[in-house]
Order: C-alpha cells, then sequence, then structure tokens
C-alpha cells in the first residue's frame, strides 16, 4: 500500500454571514493524498476547490473560519497548529504555487531575494551555496540566464516567466507536497502548455506529490494521476484520472465534460442547464438536483452519501449513477450547425487595414521623429460575408480585439478602410458614422460585470438602445425588451434587478439581449465566453448559434480559446503580432493547419482527453512587438528558413483546402510536413 | 528617470508661477489696491501719491508683475508696508521660527503616525486597533485652536507645568525658543498625527490582503519578518504622497496655532499682515507657502520615484 | 404591475435606496452617534431661537463672568450674556454657512471634475495644474484676503468656502470619472453612438454620484473646521452674532478664572464636527467607499 501524506478528514470551512447564520463552503471533505501521485482537483467556481488546497496547508482565508475536521499531515493536524509550527511546515513540507505569479511575488523584492527568503529559512546552506541553489532551481524550471533574472523585479518578467519562478521558488524547501492552485490561469496557450509539461517533468524528476486544482479539465487531464471533482463545496466524484474522463458516472461530471468544445469534434458543445447554486442557498437534497437530468425525487429530499463503486475504483456521490453506467458512451450528440445562410455575399471588407497604438509625442515632433513604421496591426485583409461567424485568433498581443474596436468605429485605422455592405466605407470618426451603420454593428464584450452599468436595472440597459435607435417608449418599449430577455431564455422577472442580483452567465445573456435589441446586421464578440464557467459557457455558445440561425445575424468572433473558435466558427483567422498568418475554413484549418504559427498554436491545445497529448513546437518566448520586417513569426517559427524569413514580407498563397497562409515555404509542403508529425 | 525628475519640478513652477499670477491678479481685481485699503481714510492727496510712488503702483499692472517677479526670482519682495521695512527682513526670522515649529511638529508626528497605523492594522478590530482608532478620529476632527486652548487651559492654567503664552522677541535664539513650543507643537501635531495614522492604516490593510503577502505567510515566512519585508515596503511607498499632501495643509493650522500661543511665526504675521492690509507682505506670504507646499510634494514625488522598483526599472529600460 | 416604466421603478429606488443607506449608517455604533448627534444640532438650530431663556446680545455688566448656577446654567461671559443662550445658538451661523458651502463645493467642483475626466488631454493638463496651484496657496491665507476685502458677510463667505473646499472634490470626482470611462459599458454606450450628454447623465453620473456626495459629506465637516477657526481669528461672523468660533476667542483671555465660558462653545464646536465627520464616515462605508486613503485638501 502506498504510503499517505496528506489525510483530510470531515473538513468543513465556512462564513458568518451578515445575519449571522453560519454557512459553509465545503461540506465534510475526505480524502488522502498519496505520496507520488498528483491529484486534481476540478470545479467550477464557487466550488470550494481552492478553499481545499489551502486547508490542506494550513490556511484559512480571513473571513473564514473551520468548522469541523482536520487536515492531517505527518501525523499532526495543520488547522489546529499554532504559527510558528505552521512555519516550519509552509514552504518546507508544503508549498504552493499560487494561481496569479504576478500578484503573489512581492513588488519590491528582487527575485533572488524572494527566493533566497525560502532557501534561508528550510535549508541549511551557506550564502554561497544558496546562490548556486538559487541559479540552479531557476535553471530547472528552464528560465533563461538565471543569474540576471535573480537579479531582476517580479514586474520585468512575462507571466510565464512569473509563473515558473513561483515554481522554482516553490520547489527551494524541497516539498514533500506541492499545492498548486489553477497555476496556468490566464497564461497564453502556449506558455499554458510548456508550463505543464515543466509541471509534469517536476512530479517525475522529484516524486513529489501534487495537488493540482484547476477549472479546466483539459490541464487536469494531462497532468492528473487520480481525480476530484467539487461541486459546491463537496466532492462529488472521485477516481482514476482516466476512468474519470473517459467514463464519467456523476451526472454534473458527465454534463461538464459535454459541455467543453473540442478540437476533434465540430460543433457545438451539449450545454447544462442552470448555474451552481450560492453557499447557504441550499439546506437539503442533492446540491446538483437542479441542474440533473437524472432527477427523481429522492434526490430533492435527501442528500445521497459518496459511494465507493469497487470495479471503477471510484467514489461518486449521485442515487442514479448505474444509468450512467448503462448509458455507455454514446456518441456525443452534436447541435449540427446550420450553415445554409452564408450567402457569398460580403458585408463587410477589410482592406489594407493597419492600426497603431503609438501617439505622436512632443519630443518626437520636436526631433522630427518618423512615428511607428510598425503599427500595432497592419495589412489586415479579411472579407465578411453575411450570416457567417469568422473567427479571429491568436495569443495576447495579436491585435484580434484591436482590429475589433476599429470595425466598431472605437479606434482609427491608421491605414487602409473598412467597407460596410459592399458600397459605403464606414467612417474612421464614430462621431460621423449615421445612427444606421452604428445601429448595424454591435459589441458583445468579455466581462459582463464591466460591460453593463451596475447603476442599472436590466429594463433600463435594454431600453437604451431601443429608444436611440427605434424611439420607442412606454407600453411598446417594455414589450420589446420582455421580448428580448424572453429571446435569451430569462424572464420577465428579471426586469427591474441589477447586473449584481445576477449571475455570470445570466449578466452575459442580458449583453447578448442588448446587443440583439439594435437589431444588429454584425456582432462583434470580444471574448464573450472567457469569464464564464465552463458549464455556463456552452449555454451562452449553444444561444448565440440560435440567435444567429434565427437573425442571420454576422458573427465577428475573438477569442483565445482555440476549442471555442472550433465550435461556433465557419472561418478562422490566425493572427500573430497584429499580422494576419492563416485564414480559412474552420474546419480546413483545424484539420490541415498550413501555417506553423496555427500549428504551434493548435498543438498547445488541452484536451480533457488523458490520450491527447500536447504537441509543444515551438519555444513560449513573448515578442513585445513585431519584428520591423520579414515575416511577423521569425522569432518563434519551428521551419525558420534564415535570411528570407528575416528580410521579406512573405507572400500569401492558397492551399488546395480553401486556407490561405503568409509563409516562405510552399504550401504543399508545409502540409506534408505537418502530416508527418 | 531623469526626464520625469525634470518634468516634475517644471511643473512645480509652473504652479509657482500660477500661484503669483492668482494673488496678483486677486489682489488686483479685488476692490481697492494696496494703497488704498493701507491707508484707508486717509488715501487722497500727497499721502496717496506718495505711497503710490514707494510702491510703483502708478506703472500699468502687467509692468508691475513682471517687476514684481523679476524681484522675486532674485530673492527679493519689496517693501513692507507696516513695518516700513524690507520685507526680506520681516519675514527672515519668522520664516525659522515657523519652520522649527513645523519640522519639530512632523519629527514627532511621523514616527508616531506610523507606529499607530501599523499597529491598528495589524490588530485590526482588536482592542488595541480599537481604542486607538477612536482617540484618532477624535483628535483628527477638533480644529487647532480648540485643541490649543484646551491645552493651555489645562496644562499650564490649571497644572501650571508649562508656560501658555510665547512671551519672546521675534528673533530669539532656537535654545531659548525650544522651551515654549511644546505645547504648539502638540496641537499641531496631534491633527496631523491622526490622519496620517488613518492613512497608514488603511493602506497597511490593503496590502495585508494581497496576494503576495499570502503567498509569503505560505511559504512560510515568520510574522514580523513578513510584515517588515513584504508588507511595510508596500503600504508606504503609496503612503508618502498622502503624507506630503497632509503636511501641506498643516501649513494652515500653523496660522491658527500660533495666533493662540502668540509665537512669533509666519502665521502670525498672516494674521497681521492682513489685519493690516499690508498688500506686498500678503503677496510674499502666498509665494512662500506656496512654494514650501510645491516643494514638499515635489519631494514625495521624487521619494516614490526612487523608492517604486517599478518606476525605476521603467524609466531606466527606455 | 406589470405596466410600471423606467422612471417609476427609479423613483421607487431611490427612495429605497436612501433608506436603505440610513438603516446600513445607523446599524453600526459609530455611526447612530454620528447621525444623532448631528440630527440633535439641526434641530437645534432650528429651535434654539424658542428654547433660548434669554437674548443672546444683552449686555449686563453687572452680570459678568459670574459661574455656572441654577439661573444661568453656562455662566455668563465677559459682558454678562448668557452662555447658554449663546452656546446652543452658536451653530445656527456655522451650520447654515456651511450646509451651502458644501453644496456649492460640490456643484462646481463635482461638475469641473467630471468634465475633466470626460475630456481628458490639454484641457484636463491645464485644468488640473491650475486647480493645484489653487490647493497650494494655504487656504487661510485665501480665505483671510477675500474676506478682509470684501467683508465678512454671508454672501461672501458662503461662495468663497464653497470655491475653496471645492478643489478637493475637482480630484475626487475627476479620478472617479477616469475610473470609469475605462469601463466596457461606456464603451458601449459610445459603440451604441449615445451622444455625450446621454453618456454623462446616463451612464457616468449614477456611477461617480456616490463617490462625489461621499467627498461633499467629508468638505462639510472640514469647512466647518475652517469656518471656525477663520471666526476664530475674528475674521468670520461679526458681533454680536452667537458663534462658537468667536466665543471661543472672546472668552480665551479670561479663561484663567472663566473657564465656562470657554468649555461651553467648545463643547458645541466639538460635538458638532465629530457628529458629522461620524455621519460622513458612515456614509462612506454604507456605500462602500474607503476614505481613510484620502488627505484632507
Amino acid at each position: 500500500m502506498e504510503k499517505i501524506i496528506q489525510k483530510v478528514k470531515n473538513l468543513s470551512v465556512g462564513f458568518k454571514s451578515q445575519k449571522g447564520k453560519e454557512i459553509s463552503i465545503l461540506k465534510n471533505i475526505t480524502t488522502n493524498i498519496k505520496k507520488g501521485e498528483t491529484v486534481g482537483i476540478v470545479g467550477e467556481s464557487g466550488s470550494g476547490k481552492s478553499t481545499l488546497a489551502l486547508a490542506m496547508m494550513g490556511y484559512v482565508k480571513q473571513g473564514l473560519f473551520t468548522m469541523g475536521g482536520e487536515c492531517i499531515f505527518n501525523s499532526s493536524n495543520l488547522l489546529a497548529m499554532g504559527n510558528r509550527e505552521l512555519e516550519k511546515v509552509r514552504g518546507r513540507k508544503i508549498a504552493m504555487i499560487p494561481q496569479n505569479a504576478g500578484q503573489s511575488l512581492t513588488p519590491n523584492l528582487k527575485i533572488g531575494y524572494q527566493i533566497d527568503e525560502a532557501l534561508k529559512l528550510h535549508t541549511n546552506l551557506n550564502k554561497n551555496e544558496r546562490d548556486k541553489k538559487i541559479s540552479e532551481l531557476l535553471n530547472k524550471v528552464r528560465l533563461p540566464s538565471p543569474e540576471t533574472i535573480a537579479l531582476r523585479y517580479p514586474h520585468e518578467l512575462s507571466g510565464g516567466q512569473q509563473q515558473r519562478v513561483a515554481v522554482g521558488m516553490a520547489l527551494a524547501g524541497n516539498p514533500d507536497l506541492l499545492l498548486l492552485d489553477e497555476p496556468t490561469t490566464g497564461l497564453d496557450v502556449t506558455t499554458q502548455a510548456h508550463v505543464l509539461e515543466l509541471l509534469n517533468f517536476i512530479a517525475k524528476d522529484t516524486g513529489t506529490s501534487m495537488v493540482y486544482v484547476s477549472h479546466d479539465l483539459g490541464a487536469i487531464a494531462q497532468v492528473s494521476d487520480r481525480i476530484i471533482v467539487m461541486y459546491s463545496g463537496e466532492i462529488v466524484l472521485e477516481g482514476p484520472a482516466r476512468d474519470i474522463l473517459k467514463q464519467p458516472i456523476h451526472p454534473y461530471t458527465y454534463g461538464l465534460l459535454k459541455s467543453i468544445p473540442k478540437l476533434s469534434l465540430a460543433g457545438l458543445p451539449d450545454s447544462m442547464p442552470g448555474s451552481q447554486p450560492q453557499p447557504g442557498a441550499k439546506t437539503k437534497g442533492c446540491s446538483f438536483y437542479d441542474r440533473c437530468n437524472l432527477a427523481e425525487d429522492k434526490c430533492k429530499k435527501n442528500s445521497p452519501n459518496l459511494e465507493y463503486v469497487s470495479e471503477l475504483k471510484t467514489s461518486v456521490r449521485c442515487f442514479n449513477y448505474k444509468k450512467l453506467i448503462e448509458q455507455k458512451s454514446e456518441k456525443q450528440s452534436n447541435i449540427k450547425r446550420n450553415e445554409k445562410n452564408i450567402k457569398i455575399n460580403e458585408i463587410l471588407n477589410l482592406t489594407d487595414v493597419s492600426i497603431s497604438y503609438a501617439k505622436q509625442k512632443l519630443l518626437d515632433q520636436i526631433f522630427n521623429k518618423i512615428t511607428d513604421s510598425n503599427p500595432t496591426v497592419k495589412d489586415i485583409n479579411i472579407d465578411i460575408n453575411k450570416g457567417e461567424t469568422i473567427a479571429l485568433v491568436g495569443e495576447s498581443g495579436s491585435g484580434k480585439s484591436t482590429i475589433l474596436k476599429s470595425i466598431a468605429g472605437l479606434l482609427r485605422t491608421k491605414e487602409g478602410n473598412i467597407k460596410f455592405d459592399q458600397d459605403r466605407i464606414l467612417s474612421n470618426d464614430l462621431k460621423k458614422r449615421s445612427s444606421g451603420d452604428l445601429r448595424a454593428i454591435q459589441l458583445i464584450f468579455q466581462n459582463p460585470d464591466e460591460s453593463l452599468n451596475p447603476n442599472h436595472t436590466v429594463e433600463e440597459i435594454l431600453a437604451q438602445p431601443l429608444k436611440l435607435y427605434f424611439g420607442l417608449s412606454g407600453e411598446e418599449l417594455k414589450n420589446n425588451i420582455i421580448g428580448l430577455l424572453e429571446k435569451v431564455r430569462l424572464g420577465k422577472f428579471y426586469l427591474a434587478r441589477y447586473p449584481r442580483q445576477l449571475s455570470g452567465g445570466e449578466k452575459q445573456r442580458v449583453a447578448v439581449a442588448r446587443a440583439f435589441a439594435a437589431k444588429p446586421d454584425v456582432i462583434l464578440c470580444d471574448e464573450v465566453t472567457s469569464a464564464l464557467d465552463v458549464s455556463v459557457q456552452a449555454a451562452v455558445l449553444n444561444l448565440l448559434q440560435q440567435l444567429k440561425e434565427d437573425f442571420g445575424t454576422t458573427y465577428i468572433f475573438v477569442s483565445h480559446d482555440l476549442a471555442v473558435v472550433r465550435a461556433i466558427s465557419d472561418r478562422v483567422a490566425v493572427l500573430y503580432q497584429g499580422r494576419l498568418c492563416e485564414i480559412g475554413p474552420s474546419k480546413n484549418v483545424y484539420k490541415f493547419p498550413s501555417h506553423p504559427y496555427t500549428e504551434v498554436l493548435l498543438g498547445a491545445v488541452l484536451e480533457p482527453d488523458p490520450d491527447i497529448k500536447p504537441k509543444l513546437v515551438a519555444e513560449d518566448i513573448v515578442e513585445d512587438k513585431p519584428p520591423e520586417k520579414g515575416c511577423c513569426f521569425q522569432g518563434r517559427c519551428p521551419r525558420f528558413l534564415g535570411d528570407k524569413c528575416k528580410n521579406e514580407t512573405p507572400p500569401w498563397q492558397i492551399g488546395d483546402n480553401g486556407n490561405a497562409i503568409r509563409c516562405h515555404i510552399n504550401i504543399k509542403d508545409l502540409e506534408k510536413k505537418q502530416n508527418g508529425n | 528617470m531623469f526626464f520625469l525628475i525634470i518634468k516634475r519640478i517644471l511643473l512645480g513652477f509652473i504652479t509657482l508661477i500660477i500661484v503669483s499670477l492668482i494673488t496678483f491678479v486677486g489682489t488686483e481685481v479685488l476692490p481697492g489696491d494696496a494703497c488704498t485699503t493701507y491707508l484707508e481714510r486717509e488715501a487722497y492727496g500727497a499721502a496717496l501719491e506718495a505711497c503710490y510712488e514707494r510702491l510703483g503702483l502708478n506703472v500699468p499692472a502687467h509692468e508691475r508683475y513682471l517687476s514684481w517677479a523679476y524681484n522675486v526670482i532674485q530673492g527679493d519682495f519689496g517693501y513692507s508696508l507696516s513695518g516700513q521695512m524690507p520685507i526680506n527682513e520681516v519675514l527672515g526670522p519668522r520664516v525659522k521660527n515657523s519652520m522649527v515649529l513645523a519640522s519639530a511638529a512632523i519629527i514627532i508626528g511621523i514616527p508616531i503616525a506610523l507606529i499607530l497605523g501599523i499597529v491598528t492594522a495589524l490588530w485590526r478590530d482588536k482592542l488595541p486597533d480599537i481604542t486607538i482608532s477612536t482617540v484618532t478620529i477624535f483628535a483628527m476632527t477638533i480644529p487647532e485652536f480648540i485643541s490649543a486652548t484646551l491645552l493651555i487651559l489645562i496644562v499650564a492654567i490649571w497644572l501650571e507645568w508649562l508656560p501658555g503664552i510665547v512671551i519672546v522677541p521675534t528673533d530669539v535664539t532656537i535654545t531659548e525658543l525650544l522651551p515654549n513650543i511644546i505645547l504648539p507643537v502638540i496641537a499641531i501635531a496631534m491633527i496631523m498625527t491622526a490622519h496620517m495614522a488613518r492613512m497608514v492604516r488603511s493602506s497597511v490593510i490593503q496590502v495585508m490582503s494581497s496576494d503576495y503577502v499570502q503567498m509569503a505567510i505560505l511559504k512560510g515566512v515568520p510574522y514580523w519578518k513578513m510584515v517588515f519585508k513584504h508588507v511595510l515596503p508596500n503600504a508606504l511607498l503609496p503612503a508618502i504622497n498622502v503624507v506630503a499632501l497632509t503636511i501641506a495643509w498643516l501649513l494652515g493650522g500653523v496660522v491658527v496655532t500660533e495666533v493662540v500661543f502668540n509665537y512669533p511665526g509666519l502665521g502670525r504675521l498672516v494674521i497681521e499682515s492682513i489685519s493690516n492690509r499690508d498688500l506686498p507682505t500678503v503677496q510674499a506670504l502666498a509665494i512662500i507657502l506656496a512654494s514650501i507646499y510645491v516643494s514638499i510634494n515635489l519631494i514625495a514625488d521624487l521619494l516614490t520615484l526612487m523608492l517604486n522598483p517599478r518606476l525605476k526599472t521603467l524609466q531606466i529600460r527606455k | 404591475m406589470a405596466t410600471k416604466t423606467v422612471s417609476e421603478f427609479k423613483k421607487k429606488n431611490i427612495y429605497f435606496k436612501i433608506s436603505e443607506v440610513l438603516v446600513t449608517m445607523a446599524s453600526k455604533p459609530s455611526g447612530f452617534i454620528g447621525l444623532s448627534i448631528l440630527v440633535f444640532h439641526i434641530l437645534l438650530a432650528f429651535l434654539s431661537p424658542y428654547l433660548a431663556p434669554y437674548d443672546f446680545k444683552a449686555i449686563d455688566p453687572s452680570l459678568m463672568l459670574q459661574a455656572p448656577s441654577s439661573e444661568y446654567w453656562f455662566g455668563t461671559d465677559s459682558l454678562g450674556r448668557d452662555v447658554f443662550t449663546r452656546t446652543i445658538m452658536g451653530g445656527r451661523i456655522a451650520l447654515t454657512i456651511t450646509f451651502f458651502g458644501s453644496l456649492i463645493a460640490l456643484l462646481w467642483g463635482g461638475l469641473l471634475g467630471i468634465f475633466c475626466g470626460l475630456v481628458g488631454g490639454k484641457i484636463d493638463d491645464v485644468v488640473m495644474r491650475i486647480v493645484d496651484a489653487f490647493l497650494s496657496i494655504p487656504w487661510i491665507l485665501a480665505m483671510l484676503l477675500i474676506v478682509s476685502l470684501l467683508g465678512t458677510s454671508t454672501e461672501v463667505l458662503i461662495p468663497a468656502l464653497g470655491f475653496f473646499y471645492g478643489k478637493g472634490i475637482v480630484r475626487v470626482a475627476r479620478a472617479a470619472t477616469h475610473d470609469v470611462i475605462a469601463k466596457d459599458f461606456i464603451v458601449s454606450a459610445r459603440a451604441r453612438g449615445h451622444g455625450n450628454l446621454s453618456i454623462i447623465w446616463n451612464e457616468i453620473i449614477p456611477n461617480v454620484r456616490d463617490a462625489i456626495l461621499v467627498e461633499g459629506a467629508m468638505r462639510w465637516s472640514w469647512m466647518l473646521l475652517g469656518f471656525s477657526s477663520l471666526s476664530f481669528l475674528g475674521f468670520g461672523v461679526s458681533p454680536p452674532t452667537p458663534d462658537w468660533g468667536l466665543m471661543i476667542s472672546n472668552a480665551r483671555g479670561l479663561m484663567s478664572f472663566a473657564y465656562w465660558a470657554v468649555i461651553a462653545p467648545i463643547v458645541g464646536l466639538s460635538s458638532l464636527i465629530i457628529g458629522i465627520n461620524l455621519t460622513a464616515d458612515a456614509f462612506a462605508k454604507a456605500l462602500g467607499i474607503d476614505r481613510s486613503t484620502k488627505a484632507p485638501v
């Protein structure tokens, strides 16, 4: 039997509400972490997964308190320990790698000092040995030139580098157990894949046990031996990673896996209705009852216990899990996207669009400097057809949102023009655009918390475009608003609510309704699902697809998530550093990625399937700005040719599959090479 | 970095120029000029002419401003009407006396404010915080003239520990001055300290709830080491500017306190010259007080710039 | 029910919000104490003329500096006037002047701040530079100058105080506006093509209102402090009007044998300032704004 290093027993953590009621956010958690294994804890925001990880270090956030239970490490209960004793465990026996390393590194201390601090506390090395160890650690997490990194301040590093430093710092004390709290969330796709690969390597190399907390089943699938699924503060499913991912026997996990869009499958994922109950909202019955399609009467009255299913080595908290076992793995029933509406009838033409953020500074004017020969976005040519969904994908800094803003008129283009409906060029100046043109193009933003005025009710929010564009008022306005709410599947009773009284998914629905209120021709979607939980994301994607089919709207969909793009888009344009790399029908771009950057991007996507491993083709260097000349991807390209790529702008080539790429290498050769991989 | 410093200094100068314009235009626009207001009922005939002549009021306003500004840059503020002597001579000892008072208040106030602010933040909502915070609210809201009056009543009149009223000549030496400033310093420092302590408290609390402090705890950093290495440098940095503003604000309090204690400083001169309608002196005082304000803010800006690694490296790299 | 229009909802919400804020404020002991003191003083200001046992300006040399007694509860001052009468009436002028002064400060400071935050760029730079320059002249010097040249009438004091205490509000309003205009809902309104006025009225003001109101409440307590300092220095209201600052100043010289004439107005003034301050604090907390990080400029 393997050695158990951390034992969580009947742990409950909660907080006191303003009315003095005790509300639990972790309910009676019992689990063990064995030596050398990696346990993935997965759940949506608010499921209590981070609180559980912190409790494993004997740490309870301010405002929370332990209601009962214990976390036993080395036969002592961490939650009952004094601070002095905990200081000897934390960082030495158990170390934490935090979610946002950028905010978790102390801003006024150099990287070297912060690692040295951990070494001083937890090892007996002398100064020289420690200095050597710092370089060693930074080397181990694959940071270039460790000596210079050690002298830097946290803000001088990129997000990926900061995360690596955090990993190095956690390894300083040679811990037996590493807790990772969403360590790759917020990083770019390729960086994320690299950090995960590093973590996998470290787990093997050092034999450390790991607890990996994430909302992202894709990441969890890549690292975990065992998976714990949490819902509303409870463990609902626990077992070997492979079994859980291949045959999830809890309806929540089953639905969750189905709601994740996958690269290999075209079409929209299934959505789960509703959202996770607020802490304290439910007092009896199964916490998943409202959203479950296997629910029966007894689920409403009694809470199921965590039951061990020996043939699957899995524990499950459900009365009806057997139904899911019988159901077996049927083919995913995807809603087929309807492509009939697309006409080869262009609605927007972007011609040679360049956009620059740089302002001409006074000093530059005086010294007569030539400003910005190297704009943020350059030479964008895209023709968008009526009724299609075109996606712009790329990592942060790829200029995808910038392009959206200039289509909306919020940013001036430096060169080129944007033609609407084939007959008129949209003015660069928002104020000069006609009311009709403004109405025709609507925006939906990433974060509904920011895009909805917190001081307006839903009714007021939806009334704005209706009053502005159609001059509605009184009864007519009211009926229209109710109609809009129904379209996004929200009831009348939402009218008087404020955004803060809605869940994330509901807020985004209101934002969608506001965009559709204008009866637009084109809707610009800026990362509209990335602030949402996975199960809610699927519902919003389905809603967008449904509305599009009803109204024939054209979407320009910006996202960093390639799987989401795969699910919703008809055509996809891949951007790097504000330059177009590849454009073509989604099914072809995903099946036959031709441009080296597309290949890198797609290779890095994490799928919730232990059998599909990411392919790391290129380094995840972060470039501040695009190169002055030559190919935009020259700095990271795995197929870099040398001077030609450095000096000459690559030509457009069109492949047999209808995708166009910008590369010096012949597209046929590229396709061949990639299939060879 | 270098350019940033130059820019701040230039902005300070621009502020001073605007201040001089405001005071100049202000005294110009308001009814009556220096001579008529000063001479009041005797403002006619030869006396008025002589006054105009002496102050150079018979030339156009813009010329007067320019020549005045030119003199000020060279350190000459002109001629006091009531003192019948150059303003520089009136100002010299007064500035010194006020500086002694203000710096004593600052030197005592800042450390106490830091300690109180940090203690209240670290023991947030516990007994030390509740008591100190209650006291600071009182100290912060009571105007200086009330605390000064109460101090005199209790310490000087009832307990007879210290002299209540400062009776020294204007050109007193610092050693002679010191025993007299204890009560005025307490009166001034109280309100300022209370403000700064509150400010430090909230800044420390904010940093204590940051991700990096949580990380330091989870790294096993001992409590006090965490407070001194991870919390305070980051909490006190943004406090510098607010402290500077508080100090500048204290200048107003100094005026009132000096009057209560009959202290021979700038504050009393303000009241005297305004009561005497001595406009040239008032102008000089405005410029001097404004430059103190501007320089304190400048120092705070530069300190922040130097101590903030974020700004420091950003500028160097660019 | 189903036909309620937007404006009806809005109206109901404002009353609801005010009562909600008041309840939140009074639910904490400090807020409750502050509100009670403030209400007490406001009531006193209205009712004191009817409650006063004596004439506030009746001079009687035979009654000079009497110690507190059953007849003269707080004693008499150096001119033989009843200190109790003068104390309970001493807040009327101060409250009136500072209340209207704060309103003026709130109005011009808030509007200019929002304007600067909105337009940004060069205009913003210039305006803020001028505001900064005004900030750098100590308020007391400027106030004294204005008052000594224009007199101490209410018509001078209210706008002058309002002007000098509004500069701080400009900064707060500007910063709040800056924060708000970066938000996506403003971008969204701009992209929809709403006019500037509509954006200011519908999107910006509702979101900066709280910050500006809190700032205004804070200014009120500081303005009271400033006004009574002026009074104390002899540049506020003119005698024989009863005013705490003036009373303290007059009685100060004789306080070694007639301390009651000083203590009574001190208690009156201090309690009002503390009351307003606690109320402003509770108000800020009820609206979720942290006011302790701001310097009293």
